[in-house]
């Protein structure tokens, strides 16, 4: 099989300095301004959530082994999904790419030295840090059993868990988000060295542009609908409790009115994360540029217009749903456009197998179906049947799990080498990429047909008819967390005794791989000039290749 | 009962055949275009891959008829999905005159539910076959949802109004129902029993009932127990409105609207008697949230459903002004 790795002279050494070894010591790290630096500070507290949430989906698929749940109270069972969806949404997915591999690698691709203000990064950082001891709190002092969507009036009135805390710790994480956002929108118009045109952007900025524009507008909405939740239980106020003259779908309203949107927080940077991929594996110019970057953005832009439609059955008009149904079937264009476009990269490319190109194709694969399947939700007369069962939990863990974290981890993979100038051993890497496929289709996919059969989500104790499925899911469940273990274990592995990468071990087009692996604390030792297209590597001879196929190399331009 | 691993769910009512066409429909198309973007996936790998370490693909940077072709082909698929499923929705939501009406109230955590006659069952339904059933709910805490999968129906059941919905049993049996939307912590043991009975043999289910009462003759009692005898007179002379001929019709309000005076109206008037006010009277009715139980709220309206055929007062409230201090 192909690989890239004869492009390692194995004579490569590691470069005397760069940000990990500028300076030393605890203060060094916490008081950093430095993007790279507040990347790793992210990415250890992210994992920590992600194996505290992948802790409770554990404990959920034993229990689920057996009708009549054995293992776990009711109570406790109802808290581990509350507690897993909260870790997992807004502790990992959504900061996950944005503040781990988009702080990294936006500034240097697009050639500045740091974020536009890096002190605000760091203050996202702590933000996240206050936000998640919230939660955490909430957590170890009886837990939080509300589901992730706090649907009032239980939330706000009737649960008996540390509702309060853990409101309070989102609204915080909340502003954490909203500055991100805010950084990478001024940095991505100010910031751009020269020569670096929004049309020679890459993929994974605009998408992050794209996701900036949900966190600064959406967030704040979810976080004051919270703190109204929190402010009916704890004052007893009334907005969404109709004992007290309130509204309980005017919760419904405004929730969704951010978390849909942020549906697409999870999935457009992970898409980003492909679009680089998968030119870089395949070798040629990403296939419809300007359709792809403007897809990121008409997704951002419709996602906004489409929150009702998880409010189908709660009475709403029928003149509105009918609306929201077809807007909501809108959102399929700009995500087929996308699909289509990385599927005709391949052709006529020089694809290699690298473990980035696999999590590339089985995200291609994997947001196929949980594209498709949305198509089934959107529509009226299927959702009444489909809507708050196990088809829907099949779905969204294939756009949030199948999407998002194959991005994120392909995107790991990708840019391990630069984050830590070494690589990963890369034949483990392709089995746990294909053990995590394998394991997550065996997960998920029986769900779609637990929930087409009727089997509600949420339920700690199911009637017998269901347990066939239950039991592969349950198997699958184990498959995969050995795939996500894997990767914990070599990567850690690596950063000490992994082989010496260089500068561009793929080789890669961008920016971010013209220097040192790990990166200088100030990026470049100059200002780049970009004077290339995007993904070019027709005309950038110091990447070492042979010219295209059947034509003579084309004359360079000559910079350094 | 089904098989060990039943791939669909059974078909038990006028929604479920026309639900599952729909779906073989949609599995069709996406089948085809999971299929069609695989295999292109598989094939470019294969045929493309890598032949030597350092060389490139072909540069192509795009091609806008392609890029037109796949926005603007599978559209008409899209709208075809949206119209067909938006059909449907309708024919969900357009219940039909005929309907034998029960009564269902969630609460934490089961269901209790009302018969036309009065016969309370409590997390079991009995429903005749081919008998257009609408079910009128409301909620006593949280959001619950009551919903069978063989049936196809589902509907949130939400505190603070009516939700109803409706559905036609076309095969005698007895299927799950589930509360469907998560409201703490016994929601999985929510769910019970839809039994779908010969019309002859719910008949005699129902005579064989000991009886909980008729909800009219309660309701009546209710009605001067929570002395709403004093005000609401039937000649239309007391502070409030008579209720001759009042369910069904179009009510005129003091802001100059109408509104149709069904379950949900007469619910919130009891509950919040200012929201709507009828024309030519003042807002002067106390509020009885708290002091009147869903269940109680149901035979007050069945109660007041009976005087629908009595003849409506000719002018009511002629003693006071149609202007309010509200």
């Amino acid at each position: 099989m192909a690989t890239t790795e004869l492009h390692v002279p194995s004579g490569e050494k590691m470069p005397r300095e760069h940000y990990l070894n500028a300076t030393y010591g605890i203060r060094s790290w916490l008081l950093t301004t430095d993007h790279k630096r507040i990347a790793m500070l992210y990415l250890i507290s992210v994992t920590f959530f992600f194996f505290v949430g992948g802790l409770f989906a554990s404990l959920i698929r034993i229990h689920l082994l057996t009708p009549g749940g054995y293992l776990v109270t009711p109570e406790t069972y109802n808290k581990l999904f509350t507690m897993h969806g909260v870790a997992m949404i807004f502790f990992f997915l959504i900061p996950s790419i944005p503040a781990v591999l988009g702080n990294f690698v936006i500034p240097i691709m697009i050639g500045a030295k740091d974020l536009a203000f890096p002190k605000i990064n760091l203050l996202s950082w702590y933000i996240y840090l206050v936000g998640g001891a919230f939660v955490l709190y909430s957590f170890a002092t009886g837990g939080l059993d509300t589901g992730w969507t706090f649907y009032t009036p239980l939330s706000s009135i009737y649960s008996n868990s540390a509702v309060t805390p853990a409101v309070i710790g989102i609204f915080i994480n909340g502003f954490s988000s909203i500055l991100t956002g805010l950084n990478f929108i001024v940095t991505v118009h100010t910031m751009r060295a020269p020569g670096m045109t929004w049309m020679r952007l890459p993929l994974f900025v605009w998408a992050h542009y794209a996701t900036s524009i949900i966190f600064v507008l959406g967030t704040p909405v979810i976080a004051i609908t919270l703190l109204l939740a929190g402010l009916e239980r704890m004052f007893h106020l009334g907005f969404f409790n109709p004992a007290y003259g309130g509204d309980p779908i005017l919760f419904q309203h405004l929730f969704w009115f951010y978390s849909h949107p942020a549906v697409y927080i999870m999935i457009l940077p992970a898409m980003g994360v492909i679009s680089e991929i998968i030119p870089t594996f395949a070798r040629k110019p990403i296939f419809g540029y300007d359709f792809i970057a403007a897809s990121s953005i008409g997704i951002a832009v419709i996602g906004f217009i489409v929150w009702a439609h998880h409010m189908f059955l709660t009475g709403q008009s029928t003149y509105s749903a009918v609306a929201f149904s077809f807007l909501t079937f809108l959102v399929a264009v700009p995500s087929a456009v996308k699909v289509f476009n990385w599927t005709s990269t391949l052709y006529k490319g020089s694809i290699a197998f690298d473990t980035p190109m696999l999590y590339g194709l089985g995200f291609i694969g994997l947001f196929t179906i949980g594209g498709l399947t949305g198509l089934f939700l959107a529509c009226l007369g299927l959702d009444i049947h489909l809507h708050d069962t196990y088809f829907v939990v099949a779905h969204f863990h294939y756009i949030m799990v199948g999407g998002a974290i194959m991005g994120y981890l392909g995107g790991i993979h990708y840019w391990w080498p630069k984050i830590t100038g070494r690589l990963y051993p890369e034949f483990l890497a392709r089995i746990a990429a294909i053990v995590l496929f394998v394991g997550f289709n065996l997960t998920f996919f029986p769900q779609f047909i637990l929930g087409y059969l009727g089997m509600p989500r949420r339920y700690h104790d199911y009637p017998p008819e269901y347990q066939v499925l239950n039991v592969m899911s349950t198997a699958g469940a184990s498959i995969l967390a050995l795939g996500y273990l894997l990767p914990m274990i070599y990567l850690t592995w690596s950063m000490r005794y992994g082989k010496v990468a260089g500068k561009n071990p793929w080789p890669a087009t961008g920016l971010e791989w013209t220097t040192d692996s790990p990166p200088l604390t100030e990026n470049f030792v100059e200002t780049p000039v970009v004077d290339w297209e995007v993904y070019d590597f027709e005309h950038r001879p110091e990447l070492g290749l042979r010219g295209a196929i059947g034509k003579k190399p084309l004359p360079t331009h000559g910079d350094d | 009962m089904q098989s060990q691993m039943p791939l669909y769910p059974e078909q038990a009512s006028n929604f479920a055949p026309q639900v599952d066409n729909l779906v073989y429909f949609m599995i069709a198309v996406c089948v085809f275009f999971a299929v069609v973007i695989c295999a292109a996936v598989i094939y470019f790998i294969f045929r493309y891959q890598r032949k030597a370490p350092d060389e490139i693909g072909v540069a192509i940077h795009g091609d806008l008829r392609l890029e037109i072709a796949w926005i603007v082909l599978p559209f008409p698929l899209l709208l075809v999905m949206f119209g067909w499923g938006a059909a449907i929705y309708v024919d969900y939501r357009h219940t039909p005159t005929d309907t034998l009406d029960v009564y269902v109230i969630g609460k934490q955590w089961m269901w209790k539910l009302q018969q036309p006659d009065g016969r309370k069952e409590i997390n079991e339904l009995h429903v005749p076959v081919g008998r257009n059933v609408r079910l009128i709910m409301g909620s006593e805490d949280v959001i619950h949802d009551f919903s069978v999968p063989s049936f196809r129906v589902k509907m949130d059941v939400v505190p603070g109004h009516y939700n109803t919905m409706w559905f036609r049993p076309t095969k005698v049996g007895k299927y799950h129902f589930f509360c469907s939307q998560y409201c703490g912590t016994d929601h999985a043991v929510m769910g019970g029993w839809v039994t779908v009975m010969e019309p002859d043999e719910y008949a005699k289910w129902l005579s064989g009932s000991s009886g909980s009462g008729d909800p009219v003759a309660i309701g009546q009692k209710l009605y001067s127990e929570l002395a709403c005898n004093t005000c609401h007179l039937p000649d239309g002379k007391g502070r409030g409105p008579s209720y001759n001929g009042a369910y069904g019709s179009q009510v005129k309000l003091a802001d100059g609207s109408t509104v149709l005076a069904d379950d949900n109206y007469i619910r919130e008037s009891i509950l919040q008697p200012n929201a709507k006010i009828v024309a030519g009277y003042l807002p002067v009715m106390p509020s009885f949230q708290g002091l009147v139980t869903e269940e109680q709220i149901v035979d007050l309206t069945a109660y007041i459903k009976s005087l629908k055929d009595q003849p409506p007062p000719a002018k009511p409230g002629a003693a006071v002004p149609a202007t309010g201090n509200k």
